[in-house]
């Protein structure tokens, strides 16, 4: 049943995963809106920002590191993997054939 | 804005409809007052957070919005059944293929069988409740006010008329000036988050609430099937939310994602539609043959035949399901080498799909066959649905595609996958858990002939479309001119479609009669079933089991009847048993949502703006919530099993 388990700590990962969550979102927004760099550039940094807060949040938010069965884990993320690159290579490959 | 466009004005089916919303809504809050029963209804249901009673609310509304879905779609049949009808005009029609569409796959199939699995799933599995029975109600309201929020669009605002799939640039404000794809895309989201929600859900308690001894090998096919939709919701709903949300900024705020202009990219709306859309289909198909296995194996009273070559298909067609979106726009033109790509992946998926109907086939062979109404639902299914397979193969192939592509054809290989799949699933899961969800029968009488009347409409109603399709006939389109050879088998059609509204009605009398005449099931186990939610009372009580039971054999049930007299309880076994508590957090946290989103709707952004305030309001209680639940005392236990026993 949903009973929490109590942490009687504070809960220090949440907070600092979330204030970094905001920074670089802020930063990618900023990259976007008035960094003035062309736009090849901000896709790739905006990327790169992407990626480091996923990994963070899997770290900070999604107890990556705490669970007893790694062999799920394991296979989680590498579906995951896989379904992402589909997604982006697949949509990247079909709509470079629209004008 | 004048009121005269915020309300929609000047058809007289409108002002109909308006007429009996406003009578519905005064006899409602009429008989709740009348009988005192609002706060029965806050306290059993509106706060409830037991998985049978959400259940049973999903299966309600999907009720509901099948007989909203069905109107629309008579009323389509109406207008085409003769060239040049002036029923509907144009716009009309428009409007109401879209809402027929768009509901039926996500107001009425979906929380249909989400439904069914609230139910079923905690029961088969031995289980109390769902991992998270807060998030459960949560979803389910989020659900609710989404599906209002849509269906309001037809008296209010005006409904969205750009398709189910919402194509750019027909979606974008350029073409589709007004609120009504707006309504889409915010309703859509709402009541996604409560899918995605759903997902995450009964994947952990699939996962982490199993009664000791089920392991993964010994778990029922339908719990199965569940598992594996929720892994395709929780990869398939973010991409729609993200898709969902581009729209929204399209539309609202004048962003350029898939506008023809500034770099925008139309077909980049279909790309992200399909992802989503794809797994979709199987997100409703999949659970649906959960279901025919389980009802196939009771009434052939064997073990389904071939239990691990299921769950092989089953995973096989998740992970296929997610490579095959590109076959709905072939026409795109993308190139020969991503056209045959998706092509051969297509027909792939039938091959596990064909694998899973002779599972089906050889449980039947040499079964001792019954022929229950859920049986004749699920033995139906099986030749109909291998039409709706055998078509879509035929549309896979990408050059034969380019003469099917949005013609009739198309329109019915989706109806026999989706009507003879997940539609008679429901019906058949319906009339096969009804003792469980209300303790009578529902009658085996009116039931055969609800079944006779729909599957036979049906086909009547769908067979001649393939022939439509050949003969040129295009989806979408309002009238059509005499003399094109096509009048004869559109009137087949609505003959058909007519008799598969008979059949609604049967079905529907059928619900209100056995209330009142049906046999009562006072063992549990009206079937002779094999799985763990037999093993408990009809209906269950708030606690499902009160002791957990020991599973040693996939039919965990059958094999207690054979090994032993069953699931027994001896009172010295039982303990305090924990329970969630009530909470009306989900449901003022949704009406939040909604209230919100009709701000979104109409771009009243501060009212937007204060109901999001609300929402989140809500999410900071709930996490400085310490309710851990309450204890139900032995004695309580005690209590409640001896009335169940006498049957009380
Ligand atoms: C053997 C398995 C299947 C194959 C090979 C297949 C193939 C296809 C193809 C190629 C199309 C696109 C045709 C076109 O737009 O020209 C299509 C459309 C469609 N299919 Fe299937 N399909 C299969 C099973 C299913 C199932 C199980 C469902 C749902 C329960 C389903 C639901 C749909 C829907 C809703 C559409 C049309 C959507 C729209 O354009 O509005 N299909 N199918
Ligand atoms: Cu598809």
């Amino acid at each position: 049943m949903g009973v929490n388990n109590h942490h009687e700590t504070f809960p220090w990962k949440h907070i600092v995963g979330f204030i970094f969550s905001l920074l670089l979102t802020f930063a990618a927004l900023w990259v976007a809106l008035s960094s003035g760099l062309s736009a090849g550039a901000i896709i790739g940094i905006i990327v790169i920002l992407a990626v480091i807060q996923a990994s963070l949040q899997l770290f900070m938010f999604m107890h990556m590191t705490e669970s007893d069965s790694g062999k799920i884990q394991t296979i989680n993320m590498a579906y995951s993997f896989f379904i992402a690159v589909v997604v982006v290579a697949g949509s990247v490959w079909t709509m470079s054939f629209v004008l | 804005m004048k009121w005269s466009e915020f309300f929609v004005t000047g058809e007289p089916l409108i002002y109909a409809a308006d007429v009996a919303i406003v009578l519905t809504i005064i006899g409602i809050v009429f008989v709740l007052t009348y009988f005192k029963k609002w706060k029965w209804l806050w306290d059993e249901w509106l706060t409830t957070v037991d998985h049978k009673k959400i259940g049973i609310m999903y299966i309600i509304c999907a009720v509901l919005m099948l007989f909203r879905g069905g109107v629309d779609a008579l009323l389509m049949r109406a207008q085409l059944t003769a060239p040049n009808m002036k029923f509907l005009d144009a716009q009309h029609y428009n409007e109401i293929f879209t809402t027929h569409g768009t509901i039926m796959i996500l107001f009425m199939a979906m929380p249909f069988l989400i439904g069914l699995m609230n139910i079923v799933v905690p029961l088969q599995i031995g289980a109390r409740d769902v991992a998270y029975p807060y998030l459960n109600a949560l979803s389910f309201w989020l659900f609710f006010f989404g599906a209002l929020l849509f269906n309001i669009s037809f008296v209010i605002g005006g409904s969205p008329d750009a398709g189910w799939t919402a194509y750019f640039p027909l979606a974008s404000n350029e073409f589709s000036p007004g609120v009504g794809n707006n309504y889409y895309a915010v309703a859509l989201q709402i009541s996604g988050i409560g899918t995605l929600m759903t997902g995450i859900n009964f994947l952990v308690t699939i996962l982490k609430m199993r009664a000791p001894g089920m392991t993964l090998m010994r778990m029922p096919m339908f719990t199965w099937t569940v598992l594996i939709t929720c892994v395709i919701i929780i990869f398939a709903f973010p991409v729609f939310t993200v898709a969902l949300a581009l729209m929204t900024f399209d539309r609202l705020f004048g962003t350029q994602f898939f506008t023809m202009a500034n770099g925008g990219m139309s077909m980049l709306w279909a790309n992200l539609f399909w992802i989503w859309g794809h797994p979709e289909v199987y997100i409703v198909i999949l659970p649906s043959f959960g279901i025919f296995s389980e009802i196939v194996s009771t009434f052939a009273r064997k073990r389904l035949f071939g239990y691990k070559a299921m769950i092989g298909s089953i995973v096989g067609i998740a992970f296929l399901s997610f490579i095959v979106w590109v076959h709905h726009f072939f026409t795109m033109g993308a190139g020969p080498a991503v056209n045959s790509f998706f092509s051969i992946t297509t027909m792939a998926i039938a091959i596990p799909t064909g694998v899973k109907v002779f599972n089906w086939l050889f449980t039947l062979r040499k079964g001792k066959i019954r022929f229950t109404t859920a049986m004749l639902w699920s033995l139906a299914f099986i030749p109909n649905f291998v039409i709706g397979g055998v078509t879509g193969v035929m549309l896979a192939m990408a050059a034969a595609d380019y003469q099917y592509h949005n013609s009739y054809f198309l329109i019915g290989h989706f109806h026999y996958v989706l009507i003879a799949g997940t539609v008679f699933a429901c019906f058949a899961g319906v009339h096969y858990w009804y003792p469980k969800m209300f303790g009578h029968l529902l009658n085996e009488r009116l039931g055969k002939w609800a079944f006779w009347l729909f599957m036979i409409g049906f086909n009547i109603c769908f067979f001649p479309m393939y022939f439509l399709g050949l003969m040129g006939m295009t989806r979408r389109m309002y009238t059509y001119a005499a003399g094109l050879g096509w009048t004869p088998l559109n009137v087949v059609a609505t003959i058909g479609a007519v008799l598969m509204g008979i059949g609604f009605i049967v079905f529907c009398y059928n619900i209100y009669y056995s209330a009142r005449y049906g046999e009562r099931d006072m063992t549990g186990d009206p079937w002779d079933g094999r799985t763990l939610e037999w093993a408990t009372a009809s209906p269950p009580a708030h606690y499902n089991f009160p002791v957990v039971p020991e599973v040693t054999d996939l039919d965990a049930y059958w094999a207690m009847k054979k090994n032993g007299n069953g699931y027994e309880v001896k009172e010295e076994q039982l303990e305090p048993i924990h329970m969630p508590s009530n909470s009306g957090r989900p449901f003022l946290i949704s009406i939040a949502f909604f209230i919100a989103g009709f701000g979104l709707v109409f771009k009243w952004f501060t009212l937007a703006i204060i109901a999001a305030i609300f929402i989140i309001l809500g999410l900071i209680l709930r996490s400085f919530d310490d309710d851990d639940g309450y204890y139900i005392s032995v004695d309580e236990i005690k209590r409640t099993e001896r009335l169940a026993r006498k049957g009380a």
